[in-house]
C-alpha cells in the first residue's frame, strides 16, 4: 500500500498560538466515543473554537479570513499528552495535511507522520515571521518543502527541520508502514521464536 | 561495555532495519481497549488481515464504562456500542477480553499487571499514552496510535525509532506524608513535560529500589507526562515476589528459568547513560499542580508563579494562560484553594496500596460540605479486595462515593465529569484543559493523601498536618 510520495505541501496558513497545546485541546475525549473516525474533523479544536453555549469564540479558527487554511503554525510541544490518533484523525479530516510548531510530541509526531500529515519545526523566531506574514495576507502560499527543509511565503523562506525517518518515509510515500512491516513476516516469527514468553 | 536493559530489551526485540532507517520492532505484548482499538480491527477488516498472534493480545474495557451503573444496557448508547463492538471483535479475533463479567475488568495499566501478562525484560504496546506505567517492570513499553494498534494486530511489530536513555537517580528516604506520586510531579517540574523527548527514561537510585510495585508503576506512569515516551525500573526480587503466581506468571520449572531470564535484562553496572540527573529525595515535598500542564506544579507551601517569574516571554505567556484558566492569581498561596470535587483513582493511583494508605487516615473523618468526593477503585480486582477489607465502609462513612472500576474521571469518557468551572482535587495525571469533561473545569494533580486532605477540608492542604502524619504513622 505505498502512497504517492509527498515532497511538499502547499497551502495557506493559521496560526494557533500557544505552547503545550495538548491532544485533549485537539480533540476533547468526549468526541471518541465512536469506532470510526469518520466525522472527526467537526470536532477538531471543539473547546478552542466553541464556547460552552456553543457559540464561535473570537479565534483565528474561526475567523473567515483563515477559512482555507491548510497549514497550521503553532507553538512548542504541540501534541502533547494521549497517544489518541483521534488527533491527527481530526486534523487531517479537517482539511489540515501539515502542521508547523517548535517542536512536538512523541506519540503525536510518528501517529501524524503515519498519516502522511506533515510535521516540521522551526525556531521561535522563524515561526513568528511566518505568523506575521500570514496575519498580513491570509491568501499568502506557503510550501513546506520536505526535500530541502525550507519554508517558502511570497518571496522569503524559513529554515524547518524533521525527524530523519519521517523524511524519508515521506519523500519514498513509505510513511504508512504497514506493507513493509508485513512483508517480513517470517523474520518475525524468528525472532518471536527466540523469546520464551511469545508462546511460538 | 555493558548495556541498559532499555537497550538489551530492544535487541532482543528487534526485527531489522525498514528502509526509512527506523526499526522493526517486535511487540511482545499487546493490550488494547475499546476507544482505540476497533478502528484498527476494521483495518484489518477492509484489509483482509487476520492478527498474526491472538494470544499475545490481551482487552479490556475501561475509558468509556459508567462507574455508577453497572447493568447493560447503559444509559450512554454510545458507550453501549463501544463496549459491543469490542466483544465483537475480541471473539471474532481470538481475542481474550477481561469484561465487565470477568471480575478482572479494569484499567488496562492495572489489569496487566495485576494478571501478570505484565512482565521483564518484554516489549508492551497499548493504544494509550500511560502504557509506560508497566515499565515497572523492567519491560520497555509504548504508548501507540490506532494504526500502529493495526500494524501490532497484523505483524506484531511497530516502527520505531530507537531512544536514547537518561537515568534518574533518587536517593535517601522519603519523607513521612511524601509519595511515589510526589517523586514523577517533582521529576516533570524540573525536567519539564518536553524535558524527555527522544528518552526512555529509567528510574533508578534506594528511593525506586525501596519502592514497591505499585509506587514503581505510578512513577512509570506519567513518564509521557514529561515527555519520555517510555520509563522503567529495573527487575529486582521486589518485582519477582509481586509476579509470582499471578494467573499468567510462569509456573513451576518455568518460573525459575523465567526469573534468571529477567535478571539477565537489568542494567549492567557499567553502561553508558546519554544522560543522569540525580534528585535527593529529602528534597521532594508534597506537590500539587497549579497550571494547565503536569510540569506547572509547586510544593505545597510554596506560591503560584506570577507571570513576571516566566524566565522567556513563552513562559511567560503559559503561567499567564494557566492562571486565567485556573481562575488564580500570581503569586498567591496554592494552599488554601477552595475545591469542589475530590477525585480518588486512575491508572496513577487507582491501586490497592492507594485506597489503603489513604484509609489509613480518612477513616473516622468526614468529607467537608459542598466538596462532592469520589473513590473508584482500578479494577475489579481491587475492589474486591478493598471490600474484602472494609475500605468501601470507610470511604462511604467518611462521605465518598465508592463506584465501580474504570478510567472513571480522569478524562470523562463516561458520566463522571466536571461542571462549570468547578475545582477538582485528582489523584490523576492530567490536568490540561477540560480534561475532567468541563471545558472551563480546573484540576489539580496530587498525591491520594493530598486529594484525602482537600476532601476533609474543603481546600488544598498540606495532609502531614490536616492527619497528623509522622515517621511513626507512615511506617
Amino acid at each position: 500500500m505505498a502512497s504517492d510520495p509527498i515532497n511538499q505541501v502547499t497551502g495557506k496558513g493559521v496560526y494557533v498560538p500557544g505552547d503545550d497545546i495538548d491532544t485533549d485541546r485537539i480533540i476533547p475525549a468526549r468526541f471518541m466515543k465512536c469506532i470510526t473516525f469518520d466525522g472527526l474533523g467537526e470536532y477538531l479544536f471543539y473547546d478552542v473554537r466553541k464556547t460552552e453555549e456553543g457559540e464561535d469564540k473570537k479565534h483565528n479558527l474561526n475567523d473567515p479570513r483563515f477559512s482555507e487554511a491548510s497549514i497550521i503554525v503553532s507553538g512548542n510541544n504541540f501534541g502533547c499528552g494521549s497517544s489518541r490518533e483521534h488527533a491527527p484523525q481530526s486534523i487531517m479530516r479537517a482539511g489540515y495535511n501539515a502542521v508547523v510548531a517548535g517542536s512536538f510530541a512523541e506519540i503525536f509526531y510518528g501517529n501524524s507522520t503515519n498519516l502522511g500529515v506533515v510535521c516540521v519545526t522551526a525556531t521561535d523566531v522563524d515561526r513568528e515571521v511566518l505568523a506575521k506574514a500570514i496575519e498580513m495576507n491570509p491568501e499568502l502560499d506557503i510550501t513546506i518543502n520536505v526535500k530541502d527543509h525550507k519554508i517558502w511565503f511570497g518571496d522569503q523562506y524559513i529554515t524547518c527541520d524533521m525527524r530523519p525517518g519521517a523524511r524519508d518515509s515521506l519523500l519514498k510515500g513509505t510513511f504508512d508502514p504497514l506493507d513493509e512491516l508485513h512483508a517480513s513476516a517470517d523474520s518475525v516469527t524468528e525472532t518471536a521464536s527466540k523469546l520464551t514468553y511469545m508462546g511460538v | 561495555m555493558g548495556q541498559s536493559l532499555f537497550e538489551k530489551v530492544w535487541d532482543a526485540h528487534a526485527v531489522r532495519e525498514l528502509s526509512n532507517g527506523q526499526t522493526q520492532l517486535l511487540i511482545g505484548t499487546h493490550l488494547i481497549h475499546e476507544v482505540t482499538s476497533p478502528q484498527a480491527f476494521g483495518m484489518l477488516r477492509d484489509k483482509g488481515l487476520p492478527v498474526k498472534y491472538p494470544h499475545r493480545t490481551f482487552a479490556t474495557v475501561d475509558h468509556i464504562v459508567p462507574t455508577n451503573e453497572t447493568a447493560e444496557p447503559y444509559s450512554d448508547a454510545l458507550a453501549q456500542g463501544m463496549i459491543e463492538e469490542l466483544r465483537k471483535n475480541c471473539l471474532e479475533n481470538n481475542v481474550k477480553f477481561f469484561d465487565t463479567n470477568t471480575g478482572k475488568q479494569g484499567i488496562v495499566h492495572i489489569v496487566g499487571p495485576e494478571q501478570g501478562i505484565t512482565q521483564p525484560g518484554t516489549t508492551i504496546a497499548c493504544g494509550d499514552s500511560h502504557t509506560s506505567t508497566h515499565g515497572a517492570f523492567g519491560a520497555i513499553a509504548f504508548g501507540i496510535g490506532t494504526s500502529q494498534v493495526r500494524d501490532v494486530l497484523a505483524t506484531q511489530t511497530i516502527a520505531l525509532n530507537e531512544l536514547k536513555v537518561r537515568r534518574i537517580n533518587v536517593d535517601g528516604e522519603l519523607p513521612p506524608g511524601v509519595y511515589a506520586k510526589d517523586v514523577i510531579l517533582h521529576i516533570i517540574r524540573q525536567l519539564g513535560t518536553q524535558g524527555g523527548t527522544g528518552f526512555a527514561y529509567e528510574y533508578a537510585g534506594s528511593t525506586f529500589e525501596n519502592f514497591t510495585m505499585e509506587e514503581r508503576m505510578t512513577v512509570c506512569n506519567m513518564s509521557i507526562e514529561g515527555g519520555a515516551r517510555a520509563g522503567y525500573v529495573n527487575p529486582d526480587e521486589t518485582t519477582f515476589e509481586y509476579l509470582k503466581g499471578r494467573p499468567y506468571s510462569p509456573q513451576g520449572a518455568a518460573w525459575d528459568a523465567a526469573v534468571e531470564n529477567w535478571k539477565s535484562f537489568a542494567s549492567d553496572p557499567d553502561c553508558k547513560y546519554d544522560d543522569i540527573v540525580n534528585i535527593d529525595a529529602a528534597d521532594i515535598e508534597p506537590t500539587v499542580t497549579w497550571g494547565i500542564t503536569p510540569g506547572q506544579g509547586v510544593g505545597i507551601n510554596e506560591n503560584i508563579p506570577a507571570v513576571a517569574d516566566g524566565k522567556t516571554q513563552s513562559e511567560r505567556d503559559s503561567i499567564d494562560e494557566a492562571l486565567e484558566h485556573m481562575k488564580f492569581e500570581g503569586g498567591s498561596a496554592i494552599k488554601g484553594k477552595k475545591i469542589d470535587v475530590a477525585f480518588l483513582g486512575s491508572c496513577t493511583n487507582g491501586r490497592l496500596s492507594d485506597l489503603k494508605e489513604v484509609a489509613k487516615y480518612i477513616e473516622g473523618r468526614k468529607v467537608a460540605e459542598g466538596v462532592k468526593a469520589i473513590v473508584v477503585p482500578g479494577s475489579q480486582v481491587v475492589s474486591q479486595i478493598a471490600k474484602e477489607l472494609g475500605l468501601d465502609k470507610i470511604y462511604q462513612d467518611a462521605g465518598f462515593e465508592w463506584r465501580a472500576a474504570g478510567c472513571s474521571m480522569c478524562l470523562a469518557m463516561n458520566p463522571d465529569k466536571l461542571i462549570g468551572d468547578q475545582l477538582c482535587a485528582s489523584s490523576s495525571n492530567r490536568n490540561f484543559k477540560g480534561r475532567q469533561g468541563s471545558p472551563t473545569g480546573r484540576t489539580m494533580l496530587m498525591s491520594p493523601l493530598m486529594v484525602a486532605a482537600a476532601a476533609v477540608t474543603g481546600e488544598v492542604s498540606d495532609a502531614r498536618e490536616v492527619f497528623g502524619v509522622s515517621a511513626t504513622v507512615s511506617a
